[in-house]
């Protein structure tokens, strides 16, 4: 009798063993995903009228941030085009919104250079630039790479991260927006995170 | 709504019909077609334009696209664009874009480009701009390429 139930305890143990090394070898064993934690953070840029402007100032509504600069002459305008049409198809929803375009150019993209070039397109959008010291340091924080190529005389044009970035109501990441998204799964991922 | 829908559709009638029925002829020069050259609409701020075409070679060598000119312009390149790992580049082609035998290049928003660099005035939509081509061996090629918007090269005042 006293075998039969220490068989069993074993046996039991043996089992729960090698459930628990299961779960925990499946944990090991798929690798973690990028924590969103890791981008994003504190930054101070000035806006188009020259004012500050800080990561503080889009807590309470989901953002779009994307970094691009004016000088760009196609992916920058394909982007804020296509970020002009999200806000159209989602209506009143786009009040709901920051929209933030930050100048990794900061040298050109003066305050009232991105007046000129954002009036293109959807007025919620806000430009942001700064030193570029500050610049770099926001670009940093939020991952995106950016480098600045020579081109012919004293032009230049800057290879960049080209994704637009969605964050919740805390300015915390959420997911990307890749280049090559269509506009319908933008949709879908901006109103995931305004919760409709 | 009815309204909004005529509109679109008008819309829509309006840029397709340059595209169909008053197509920019193909232009020639030794080997070289031009075909379907067109600018996109400059913005204000914006300082630097890009038009593309498709550039057929139909002889046995190959060719290459040097460069150009433009009244429109300070300077004519032709650009290239890459993505790699999410990142945007943008490059001229110093050796100019090779056109192989019997073959055919797209320049297309996102690949290869024209750019105009330091454009004198605005690009709008429905104008005309001339920009000179320069190859290898075919030499000169005068195009006027019509400024559109093209549902590949969203301008931010077309409906989508």
């Amino acid at each position: 009798m006293r075998l039969t139930l220490q068989r069993v305890v074993v046996l039991v143990s043996m089992a729960a063993t090698l459930v628990v090394a299961a779960w925990a070898g499946h944990e090991v064993f798929s690798p973690p995903p990028t924590p969103p934690s890791a981008i994003g953070g504190a930054f101070t840029l000035t806006d188009m009228q020259g004012r500050s402007f800080t990561d503080r100032n889009l807590v309470g509504r989901p953002t779009l941030i994307y970094f691009g600069f004016t000088y760009c002459p196609e992916i920058c305008p394909t982007t804020l085009a296509h970020m002009t049409a999200w806000l159209r198809a989602l209506g009143p929803d786009a009040d709901r919104l920051n929209i933030v375009f930050v100048s990794v150019d900061p040298l050109r993209d003066t305050p009232a250079q991105l007046r000129l070039y954002l009036s293109n397109f959807d007025p919620r959008i806000v430009g942001l630039t700064g030193s570029e010291a500050a610049v770099a340091a926001t670009a940093r924080a939020y991952r995106v790479y950016y480098r600045k190529v020579p081109l012919t005389g004293a032009d230049y044009t800057i290879d960049h991260s080209s994704a637009v970035y969605l964050l919740d109501r805390r300015a915390r990441f959420v997911e990307p927006i890749r280049h090559e998204a269509t506009d319908a799964e933008a949709l879908a991922a901006i109103r995931r995170v305004l919760g409709r | 709504m009815n309204r909004r829908k005529f509109l679109t559709a008008a819309g829509a009638v309006a840029v397709l019909a340059p595209a169909s029925a008053f197509a920019t002829p193909d232009r020639r020069a030794g080997e070289v077609v031009v075909h379907d050259p067109w600018a996109r609409p400059s913005m204000p701020g914006a300082p630097n334009g890009a038009a593309y075409m498709t550039l057929q070679n139909t002889g046995n060598r190959p060719e290459r696209l040097l460069g150009g000119s433009s009244p429109a312009c300070a300077r004519v390149e032709v650009h290239e664009m890459s993505m790699a790992g999410g990142v945007m580049r943008m490059r001229p082609l110093a050796e100019g874009l090779v056109l192989p035998p019997h073959g055919e290049v797209r320049l297309a928003p996102g690949g290869y480009h024209i750019m105009l660099i330091g454009l004198r005035g605005p690009l709008r939509s429905g104008a005309r701009v001339r920009l000179d081509l320069r190859f290898e061996r075919a030499g000169r090629i005068s195009l006027d390429l019509p400024v559109e918007i093209r549902p590949d090269a969203p301008n931010p005042h077309m409906g989508m």
